[in-house]
């Protein structure tokens, strides 16, 4: 009995411990509260495996009743979007490569007399189907829509036995087998670089504090942009090596193609990792100790899987989600990986998501120099 | 390197009612002005708490003061923060080299932000002085703490630095490295550097060339270690002999004795006013056991009356 009660009580003098040095952090107890509450509604609200609104651009080369009423047919679905009209196929091309959107309608010239004609014209549906999750559901809901759509305007007998009088052509640009590996793999590689990059750097200038090396790195003739470089570039090497092994090992055992330029994708990847070592090294700037750190990271690591695009499709969520996803590297880097491996992308088509990247890392490094404490004051 | 640069001043440190707290707490440093000629070797004492770590950093640009101005080797040291870390080294209370680097590697890394010409060939004078040779491939870690205080005043004056500012460097620290140390600072001294170094150490502040003496952000005395107690109003008794711990007790209630410190076998007695002091031990001079002797007050004895007094003010 007196063994038991002795070790209960240093069990005990543990565990009042504990609960003294929680109750005293109060980040730490904010993130233990708030946090998960936040994040359920965040993304309980954000996330939709049937995406609906999904970007569509229109080439229509004829004005006629059928067409329009097609078109209306379409947006009906609730599934797509028209947000581009489109003049000339290279500008169709250059729309889907960029990501911009995931379907295009082509309707052809002399749609309308063919169908009347009882010809049977092709109506075009080309989707990106790098993410087959994304697009299989509209898919689904596309053949029947488009045509009780027809019958409701009367363009076609209304009687429903006989077949449609068009055919609709379904293009799967860049996946053809719908095969999902292919576009899980470059979504890994951004998502396995954002974790261990944020880790790398969200450490470094809260561990010097730690450590009681700040105070005499403080009393140096060296500068908060000093430290920050020089703090990031040794891990940009890092990350780059780990970069090629994910890309070897997709390429190799997954085989997921790369079908476009090589060297393109490995400057958007130095500058992708560079971006995220700045996150980290912001976070290490705003935290008092590590472990506000590591939380931080985590805090800022679950939006990149859930809101980027990587786990669910872009487009399924809300306007807010969006605009969260915007803020994150990874979000772009998917598009840029995605788009050179799988689709053949060139800078002109990926300009945007460059300069996007190069944006969210200079405003990361400038909160990170600001919120630098130069002084102990 | 800015050595064209350096006022021809013979004051390394000239500051003028340094102010600073944090947080809207109390004040740690109070109006605190006080001159360093150059060359000298500046002995900073208080008691833990009055503000020394403080004074320390605020003159190197670590932290910026409330109120009060101020040059440290003739630069501002609220404007010109950058221009003074080139040309000062501050050894911090902490160990603060990089635990997981090797010796020369940490020297090394102090040659480079100092933008030495050759990083390398400083830091192998620096290992030679330090009678390191053979051992510099070892991590900072593995050192034991006299070693450690060594290699650390080692990284300070590496860039050859105008000024060194040391706070607490012999802590925990056993005699014969705090020796060794205070040998290398006066060699240091005599090459021209001029020391502000901050100890509880009272054999350390007798090795100072000048010593100013702070408590609760105040700094009430300072002068030469000799002057200090030459000018302290003090009466010290020294009583040997008998039952002391008994003698203790009793002393130290009697209206006129400031304070009483036992010292191995004899005791310490000492006030502000030797009359009252003389009138209140008369009855205990009776006693055939007891040996009294009037003695010099110690460089402590004049401290922590200092500090007695300095509370009795707050």
């Amino acid at each position: 009995m007196g063994v038991f009660r002795s070790s209960f009580s240093r069990f005990w003098a543990m565990l009042v411990k504990e609960f003294i040095q929680v109750r005293r952090d109060r980040v730490s107890l904010a993130t233990m509260i708030i946090v998960p509450l936040m994040q359920l509604m965040l993304f309980g609200f954000a996330i939709n495996t049937t995406p609906r609104h999904m970007p569509t651009a229109v080439l229509v080369q004829e004005d006629s009743d059928v067409v329009r009423s097609i078109l209306a047919a379409i947006r009906n679905t609730a599934f797509f979007e028209v947000r581009i009209v489109a003049r000339t196929e290279a500008e169709i091309e250059y729309l889907l490569r960029s990501g911009q959107v995931l379907f295009v309608v082509e309707i052809p010239t002399g749609f309308e007399r063919a169908v009347r004609r009882g010809e049977m014209p092709a109506l075009l549906i080309s989707a990106d189907a790098t993410d087959p999750v994304a697009t299989a559901s509209a898919f689904g809901a596309l053949e029947g829509v488009v045509q009780s759509a027809l019958m409701h305007d009367r363009v076609i007998s209304p009687n429903g036995k006989t077949p449609p009088p068009f055919e609709i052509r379904l293009h799967r640009r860049y996946n053809p087998a719908g095969d999902s590996q292919i576009n899980i793999v470059p979504g890994l590689l951004g998502t396995i670089l954002t974790m261990t990059t944020l880790i790398f750097t969200a450490l470094s200038v809260t561990r010097e504090i730690e450590r009681g090396t700040m105070e005499s790195l403080l009393a140096m003739p060296i500068r908060p942009v000093e430290i920050m470089l020089g703090k990031i570039l040794p891990y940009v090497g890092v990350a780059f090596v780990q970069a090629i092994l994910i890309i070897a090992g997709g390429y190799f055992v997954f085989d997921v193609p790369i079908i476009g330029s090589l060297p393109l994708l490995a400057g958007f990847l130095v500058l992708f990792i560079a971006a995220n070592l700045s996150m980290g090294y912001t976070f290490s700037t705003l935290a008092q100790n590590q472990l506000q750190a590591i939380q931080m990271s985590m805090m800022f690591f679950l939006p990149n899987i859930l809101l980027s695009g990587f786990m669910f499709p872009f487009s399924g969520m809300p306007l807010w989600a969006r605009v969260i996803g915007e803020c994150l590297p990874l979000t772009h880097f998917l598009r840029i990986a995605r788009g050179i491996m799988l689709k053949g992308a060139g800078v002109s088509d990926l300009a945007q998501e460059a300069l996007a990247l190069a944006g969210l890392m200079l405003i990361a490094m400038m909160i990170a120099v600001t919120r630098f404490r130069k002084t102990l004051d | 390197m800015t050595h064209e640069h350096l006022p021809d001043s013979d004051i390394a440190i000239d500051v003028h009612g340094l102010t600073k707290s944090f947080g809207g707490g109390p004040a740690v440093v109070r109006n605190l002005t006080m001159q360093v000629k150059r060359g000298q070797i500046y002995g900073f004492l208080g008691p833990n708490g009055s503000g020394k770590t403080t004074t320390l950093r605020m003159l190197c640009g670590l932290l910026t003061p409330d109120s009060g101005t101020g040059t440290c080797l003739g630069y501002d040291i609220v404007t010109q923060t950058n221009l003074i870390k080139q040309r000062v080294g501050y050894m911090t209370q902490r160990f603060s080299l990089y635990q997981d680097l090797s010796i020369r590697e940490n020297l090394e890394f102090v040659g480079r932000v100092y933008g030495l010409a050759s990083p390398r060939e400083a830091a192998t004078q620096a290992i030679h002085r330090l009678g390191l040779e053979g051992r510099e491939n070892q991590l900072a870690s593995q050192l034991s703490g006299g070693w450690k205080q060594r290699l650390a005043l080692g990284a300070c004056i590496l860039p050859s630095p105008d000024l060194l500012l040391l706070d607490e460097p012999t802590a925990g620290v056993d005699p014969k490295a705090r020796r060794d140390f205070w040998n290398e600072i006066h060699t240091l001294a005599a090459e021209g550097l001029t020391v502000l170094v901050s100890t509880h150490y009272m054999d350390e502040a007798e090795r100072c060339h000048e010593i100013a003496y702070i408590a609760y952000g105040v700094l009430l005395a300072q002068g030469t270690a000799t002057s200090l107690v030459d000018e302290s109003k003090l009466t010290t008794w020294t009583v040997t002999g008998g039952n002391l711990n008994g003698l203790l007790a009793q002393l130290e209630h009697l209206p006129g004795v400031d304070m009483v410190a036992p010292f191995g076998t004899s005791l310490h007695v000492a006030s502000r006013d030797g009359e009252a002091l003389a009138r209140a031990i008369a009855p205990y001079q009776q006693d055939a056991n007891l040996h009294w002797v009037v003695a010099k007050p110690t460089l402590e004895d004049v401290f922590i009356d200092l500090m007695t007094s300095a509370k009795d003010n707050f």
